[in-house]
């Protein structure tokens, strides 16, 4: 079958942008959609219609339909995928976009106050500025609840750029094409950088004392001596070690690393891959743009080890769309490795080939679960995938792949620095080491603090100086919008995965969200809720439709509908969520506020629920 | 969306469904192997001719051990599965996969089988409030990804909206559309090869979409009219048809289906014509035939219309 393209044609500029990244079509070869030729390009599409849309602001269809012609992808199939992703528009939008987050850290610093100012100044959100090229709009969490109230500029042919934390004038300042503060310094989000202990911390101790832009600075401090303890130790030698130390993965699942590698590491079927997920996404969450900022080298470290181990010669990095500063120290980085034969043929001389490439969000919390990631990767819609079988079976372009999160990959330098069973003594006896928490909300010192496991909420509480200004705690938000709330009497629990469990609590990727007594709860509820809506894929009905009734239903709660009937729905909402949907989104979607009503944190009553069809 | 692994034939695993101990092809998935034991599954993703999309999850059964319902459509069997199909949670979600469908879709001509589901397990779509007016022509396909307009509770989201007529062969009423994805499939990698329509958009407003949402007759489709071959809901609806029901002359009782077989070129595709009043006024083709596994071109489909015009 012929591509099939409608006779727009691409702007000067759009073709520019496409030709920085693809081949030119040629004339004589006119290859079938969903032939060979289309299938190795696939994976370009959704790296092409960011340059597109780097360089223009969006996608056109003269753009798409070059696009097509040179990737052999049917228009339609193009413009699902372009349509799926929140950072891309398929319509003329302003040159500059502010990104104003109104999510749930930011909303107890000042967000609403902010989108008012903004309001006031600019125009109401979404409409473009007197000259067209600006406008603001409202955003999910942007990963920045440590220095909240966040903004990121989406800015077409110029740089990206954060505010943070962001008055109305900075947010201005970056419409006008001005430049973006400077970031501050390392230690504002990472408070312990500052303590003299700081030092000594196993994943964070180079926060503020190691220089992230320089290779040498990171081989003064001992860099790259794990790779070679790794390589001494062999592919096995490190699955031990990785067995020993019972690592669990830190993206949310808490799955056991060595498994996964040693799944992968043996896996018949040639290549492999490994894919590092910084997609991170969930509502509170900045552990991994903090690591990616302030210590790019280890983790591409991390990652060398990970494809010697697994046998991969290729990674993936699934880096965040809005993480600007992430991503110019990571290409910088994986560039001076590339000179220095860190990354490329013969890794250290060692006999290995591995190399990074690094793609980039483009706006999909759902990106962030493997399976989906994978999709996107490969220049489809961010749909997840049906497991089994599971990516270490059936991965990144139908291959064996681990894919692990950030600071999963970063932990394994320390679990090979002091060798699997010292790694396993440390933390609780099932959550062995130190994990990174990413506290928030109305403390003195919010920012990301390494623990060892085992160490109580109140505790981490304390080292994060406390309550802000004097308030009284109302609840606390563990681990994101897919996490559950703990009353403020349930503080003394020990971070841990298996007390967690047994509290019915979730770790998930860390989040430690405070809230006061001045906080709006079921405000954040239906933030919470909002943001499900907006971000469920679609793909299955017990998620695309529930989280949609259960906006709805929650905001007749909140109106002061009945409770009885309310929650009650709820629960079959949540019910039905949890039980049929594809993927962990519609799993969690009604966790924080089915907690939040079981512990009475809201005036709603608790529905004492029967099991199954009694309810009814 | 994946395809199933399929294992080597053809050992024979033992699973245990609904109490009683049974053996069935390694390979095979549950909802095979269900069917091979008379036990009903609803299914509204899934058909024969097509890969299995996995997307409704209606047909969801109770895997023991597992957190989980798997739906029976694409798990494989495996040795030792113990198999609830009647349990409360899977009656459960059933029935709320069928009601969340029902509170926002129009599913007045979904076919007799999902209605008698939805009596079965006693759907009751009212209670999430009236139905919110149907948006107007267009807004759906303009939809932002991460982005709407909060609700206030007083009315349910639908998917409501015009129906969209732009050419004389077959008409798309996305109000009726549950984004099964079978139309997708049939056009794109199933069947026919075209990829003229694709699901667009995320979440609540994902909808199924030609590029930029231009008009059918402009798009790369050439009417061969599988996707409405295998639409489940009456969404995708052959113009006669449509026609009919428009002014009320749609009369089931008094149709006749015949079949024949195409003449228009020496492949022979087997038809089925539902004829009314002499009129052929649908075209279809059996599912299970070798040949057409119920796909057609759009001479076997809508050249009737030349034939009667
Ligand atoms: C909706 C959703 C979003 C997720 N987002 C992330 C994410 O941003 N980063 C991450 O590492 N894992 C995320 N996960 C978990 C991944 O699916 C996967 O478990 C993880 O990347 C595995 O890495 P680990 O074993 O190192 O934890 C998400 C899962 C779901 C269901
Ligand atoms: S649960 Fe939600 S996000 Fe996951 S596949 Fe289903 S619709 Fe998509
Ligand atoms: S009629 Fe055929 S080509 Fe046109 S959209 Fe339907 S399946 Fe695709
Ligand atoms: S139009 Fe019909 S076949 Fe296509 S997704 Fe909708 S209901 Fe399914
Ligand atoms: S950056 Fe605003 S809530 Fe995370
Ligand atoms: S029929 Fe199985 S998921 Fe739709």
């Amino acid at each position: 079958m012929d591509l099939h393209l409608r006779d727009a044609a691409p702007t000067e500029a759009e073709r520019a942008a496409i030709d920085g990244l693809l081949e030119p079509a040629s004339a004589d070869l006119q290859p079938a959609p969903g032939g060979a030729h289309a299938r190795a390009q696939r994976h370009l599409l959704l790296p092409a219609l960011q340059a597109v849309s780097d360089a223009v602001g969006w996608v056109s269809e003269g753009a798409l339909n070059e696009i097509c012609r040179r990737l052999t992808v049917p228009p339609a199939d193009a413009h699902g995928v372009l349509s799926f992703y929140a950072l891309l528009s398929d319509r003329p939008r302003p040159a500059r976009v502010a990104h104003v987050c109104d999510d749930l850290a930011c909303q107890t610093a000042g967000a609403e106050e902010l989108a008012g100012d903004l309001e006031a100044q600019l125009g109401p959100a979404g409409v473009a500025s007197d000259d067209g090229t600006a406008t603001w709009e409202r955003s999910p969490c942007l990963g920045l609840c440590d220095r909240a109230p966040a903004v990121w500029a989406q800015r077409a042919g110029e740089p990206d750029a954060v505010a943070a934390p962001a008055l109305a004038d900075d947010v201005r300042t970056l419409l006008d094409g001005g430049k973006p503060p400077a970031p501050p310094p390392a230690s504002r989000s990472v408070p312990q950088a500052d303590d003299s202990a700081g030092g000594d911390l196993p994943m964070l101790r180079r926060v503020g004392r190691v220089d992230p832009e320089s290779l040498d600075a990171y081989r003064a401090a001992g860099g790259f001596e794990v790779l070679r303890r790794a390589v001494d130790l062999g592919p096995d030698g490190v699955l031990r070690e990785l067995t020993d130390s019972e690592l669990a993965g830190r993206g949310g699942a808490a799955f056991p690393t060595g498994v996964k590698w040693r799944a992968v590491a043996t896996a018949a079927v040639r290549p492999h891959y490994v894919v590092a997920n910084a997609d991170e996404s969930e509502p509170g969450t900045f552990k991994d743009r903090v690591v990616l900022e302030q210590d790019p080298f280890a983790f591409i470290e991390a990652m060398i080890i990970a494809g010697y181990t697994t046998g991969s010669e290729r990674g993936y990095v699934y880096l965040r769309g809005e993480y600007p500063l992430a991503l110019a120290r990571l290409d910088s980085a994986i560039a001076q490795c590339r000179d220095r034969g860190l990354l490329g043929a013969d890794v250290l001389g060692a006999g290995f080939a591995f190399d990074l490439e690094v793609r980039r969000g483009a706006g999909a919390y759902i990106c962030g679960e493997e399976t989906a990631l994978i999709e996107s990767i490969e220049g489809k819609r961010g749909e997840p995938r049906n497991k089994p079988p599971f990516p270490t079976q059936v991965g990144l372009f139908g291959q064996p792949t681990a894919v692990n999160n950030v600071e999963t990959l970063v932990a394994i330098l320390d679990v090979l620095a002091r060798g699997g069973p010292e790694y396993a003594a440390r933390g609780s006896p099932r959550s062995s080491g130190t994990k990174l928490f990413c506290v928030s909300g109305c403390v003195a010192r919010p920012g990301l603090y390494e623990v060892e496991f085992g160490v109580t909420v109140a505790e981490l509480l304390e080292l994060a100086g406390g309550i802000a200004d004097g308030g009284e705690l109302q609840a606390i938000l563990l681990g994101g919008a897919a996490g559950t709330f703990l009353r403020p009497e349930q503080i003394d629990l020990p971070l841990t995965f298996e007390d967690a469990r047994e509290a019915k609590q979730a770790l998930g990727s860390g989040v430690v969200m405070v809230f006061d007594d001045r906080v709006d709860l079921p405000a954040m509820l239906q933030r919470i809720a909002a943001f499900f809506r907006d971000e469920s894929c679609g793909q299955c009905v017990p998620c695309r439709v529930g989280t949609v009734r259960q906006e709805e239903s929650l905001a007749r709660l909140v109106a002061g509908g009945d409770p009885v009937v309310e929650v009650g729905l709820l629960d079959e909402l949540a019910r039905v969520m949890a039980d049929a949907s594809i993927c962990g989104l519609g799993h969690t979607a009604p966790s924080a506020l089915r907690s939040a009503i079981d512990q009475q944190l809201v005036p709603w009553g608790r529905h004492d629920q029967a099991d199954g069809e009694e309810a009814r | 969306m994946s395809a199933v692994l399929v294992g080597l034939p053809k050992r024979l695993v033992t699973v245990e469904v609904d109490g009683q101990s049974v053996r069935v092809p390694e390979g095979q998935t549950l909802l095979e192997a269900l069917r091979g034991q008379g036990v009903a599954t609803p299914t509204l993703c899934y058909l024969e001719n097509l890969a299995p999309v996995n997307a409704c999850r209606v047909c969801v059964v109770e895997v023991a051990g597992q957190r989980t319902l798997a739906p029976a459509c694409s798990r494989p069997v495996e040795e030792g599965m113990v198999v609830a199909t009647d349990s409360p949670r899977v009656r459960h979600s059933r029935k709320m996969v069928l009601e969340l469908l029902a509170s926002s879709v129009d599913l007045s001509l979904a076919d007799d089988e999902i209605k008698g589901w939805m009596a079965t397990y006693g759907v009751a779509p009212e209670r999430y409030g009236p139905p919110a007016p149907p948006a107007a022509a267009g807004e759906r396909d303009r939809r932002r990804a991460g982005h709407h307009e909060p609700p206030d509770g007083s009315v349910a989201a639908t998917v409501a909206q015009p129906v969209k007529i732009q050419d004389d062969l077959y008409v798309r009423d996305y109000s009726k559309c549950i984004l099964c994805y079978k139309c997708v499939e049939a056009c794109g990698e199933d069947a026919q090869n075209t990829f003229a329509i694709a699901v667009a958009g995320r979440g609540f407003d994902a909808r199924i979409a030609t590029e930029f949402d231009v008009e059918l007759p402009d798009s790369a489709c050439v009417y061969c009219g599988n996707c409405v071959g295998v639409c489940p809901t009456g969404a995708l609806m052959p113009k006669s048809e449509w026609d009919l029901r428009q002014s009320g002359q749609w009369r089931p009782d008094d149709q006749q289906v015949t079949e024949t077989i195409c003449s228009f070129c020496g492949v022979g595709c087997p038809l089925e014509l539902t004829v009314q009043d002499n009129r052929i006024v649908r075209v279809d083709s059996p599912l299970d035939h070798d040949i057409t596994r119920g796909h057609l071109c759009v001479k076997g489909r809508f050249g009737f219309e030349h034939v009667q015009h």
